[in-house]
């Protein structure tokens, strides 16, 4: 009995609909990315990078924005590298497989499933209020910290654990200690793949807008210290647009922010590349 | 007859509740390469890495009888494993350079070490390749990485690694197992020059190897030692009739 397609038909049949699936999806991507350039372009301006708005952005530009959204991915930065790759240097190479790691790891897995909105309440309260940090800087970049913290040991916990045994084993072998079996051999070459993902975490953390009013505040004036407040550029725009300042503003910034974000990525896919050999200095 | 340099001693091994080892009683010559034949999972990596205590990386792993290094059983109290395997090297049964440059590897140990003169650590990183028969090929390249060379290169590499150390024995696992036949040849010349000043264990696979290279070899069978003598012996005139089997090839 012959089927009622045959192979050849359903073959090309399925070729066809992968395609279709797969366009769909490039296309919602350059579709998104063509409207927002287009309805931002009419407003960028190098004058739109370099000044400070004014009537709450409806005119001048943007830098306090871009300013204090880079202020906050450095207390990010500087805040949840040390500690993420501590914590997975000690899952991965120093705490026995058990009950310990097994609540650590549940732990990072639950800390990764908060709703952002969750994290920015909290870290309103611990950060802003308790422990009198305010709206600023300082409290915006921790919170945003507790956000990408779980993705960065996840990560660097990964890489550490793509290095193959062999390495561990030749080190010690040569008399090293564990210490310097994990500073000089595994961690130099889990480096890319912790860097990549490290950039790879700030992009996503560049875009959490509820993290960030909760705890950094909304000021449009140029920070001064880790204790001033600043409004990041997701921020700036949702006011823009929910408060019906400007729309073309608000396309404008989301332009710059995508920008910031795709260059972050570009920059991770270039250290990947340039990594690719696996070879690190001493 | 030489001094002898390790000593195995009723030496047994578990792997959580699984026997690795049984009894294993041997003593190995200074200055001479012995080698471990036997079929694989018979225990001859066991063996070989407990006399630079790698096992004690091995969770649940016990080892029970003693093993003497220079006549102190390593398994005592007051042995640090650190310090055992700066005496102790190895090489492994897949060559693992570090992903650092071909200098970077051979200065690996001494720098752990403590060592930051410059100029030593040059004359160490020469004086080390020139000893592994690896100079001529990567003298001018120093600053590559390691990972570019070939697979013979690189065992090679990890031979100048450990003798960099400057260790007493270099144990070996296999090392050719992953090399053509030309690498292979390399190796086994490179070690029957450096029994002139270390003593070697060399585990193997290939019975011609073992004939080649060594002065005496220890045949395991199932975690247990059948027989130990000079290689002539174990080969020509064996005493039992399991070792005469598995070097004839007849085995099973
Ligand atoms: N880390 C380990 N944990 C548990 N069992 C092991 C481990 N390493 C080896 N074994 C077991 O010990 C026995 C001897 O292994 P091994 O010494 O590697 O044999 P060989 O080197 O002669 O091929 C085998 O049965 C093997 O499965
Ligand atoms: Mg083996």
């Amino acid at each position: 009995m012959t089927p009622l397609i045959s192979p050849s038909t359903s073959n090309r049949a399925a070729k066809v609909m992968l395609w279709v699936s797969a366009s769909i999806s490039i296309l919602t991507l350059l579709f998104i990315l063509g409207y927002i350039v287009v309805q931002g372009l009419s407003v960028l301006t190098l004058s739109f990078l370099l000044e400070s708005p004014r009537l709450s952005g409806a005119e001048g530009g943007i830098l306090p924005a871009i300013v204090g959204t880079f202020c906050l991915m450095l207390v990010t930065l500087l805040s949840a590298v040390p500690i993420g790759i501590g914590a997975a240097i000690y899952l991965a190479e120093y705490a026995h497989e058990g009950a310990v790691t097994r609540i650590i790891s549940f732990g990072v897995e639950c800390l990764a499933g908060i709703p952002s909105i969750v994290i920015g309440l909290f870290g309103y309260a611990f950060l802003a209020i308790y422990l009198g940090f305010g709206f600023s800087i300082l409290s915006g970049g921790l919170a945003l910290m507790f956000m990408i913290l779980p993705w960065i040991v996840r990560v660097s916990e990964e890489s550490l654990k793509a290095v193959p045994g062999g390495l561990r084993e030749a080190s010690f072998a040569l008399g090293a200690t564990k210490w310097q079996t994990v500073s000089r051999v595994v961690l130099p070459t889990a480096i890319p793949g912790i860097t990549t993902g490290v950039i790879l975490g700030i992009g996503k953390a560049i875009g959490e807008t509820a993290v960030i009013m909760f705890t950094a505040g909304s000021s449009l004036l140029m920070p001064t210290s880790l204790f001033d407040p600043v409004r990041a550029l997701p921020y700036h725009l949702y006011i823009l647009a929910s408060e019906g300042i400007s729309d073309k503003m608000a396309y404008g910034s989301s332009v710059v922010l995508l920008v910031m974000v795709l260059v972050i990525n570009l920059a991770a896919v270039a250290i990947q590349r340039h990594y690719g050999r696996h070879h690190v200095r001493n | 007859m030489s001094e002898i340099e390790i000593e195995s001693r009723n030496l047994d091994l578990w792997y959580g509740s699984a026997q690795a080892l049984k009894a294993i009683t041997m003593a190995m010559p200074e200055k001479k390469v012995t080698a471990i034949i036997g079929p694989s999972g018979c225990g001859k990596s066991t063996f070989i890495r407990c006399i630079n205590r790698m096992n004690d990386l091995v969770k649940d792993c016990r080892i029970t009888g003693e093993l003497l290094f220079e006549g102190t059983n390593i398994y005592g109290n007051s042995v640090d494993a650190v310090e055992l395997r700066k005496k102790i090297g190895m090489v492994f049964q897949k060559p693992n350079p570090f992903p650092m440059s071909i200098y970077d590897n051979v200065a690996y140990g001494p720098r752990v070490h403590g060592l930051r003169n410059r100029e030593e650590l040059d004359r160490i990183v020469e004086e080390s390749l020139k000893a592994s028969a690896l100079w001529n090929e990567v003298g001018d390249i120093l600053d590559r990485s390691a990972i570019d060379l070939s697979g013979g290169q690189q065992q090679r590499l990890c031979i100048a690694r450990t003798l960099a150390v400057k260790p007493k024995v270099i144990l070996f696992d296999e090392p050719c197992s992953a090399l053509d036949p030309i690498s292979t040849a390399k190796i086994e010349d490179l070690i029957n020059t450096l029994k002139h000043d270390y003593t070697i264990v060399i585990v193997t696979h290939n019975m011609q190897q073992a004939a080649r290279v060594s002065d005496h070899t220890a045949f395991f069978l199932l975690g247990e030692l059948v027989e130990f003598g000079k290689t002539k012996q174990i080969f020509e005139l064996p005493e039992k009739k399991s070792t005469e089997d598995y070097t004839t090839g007849r085995f099973g």
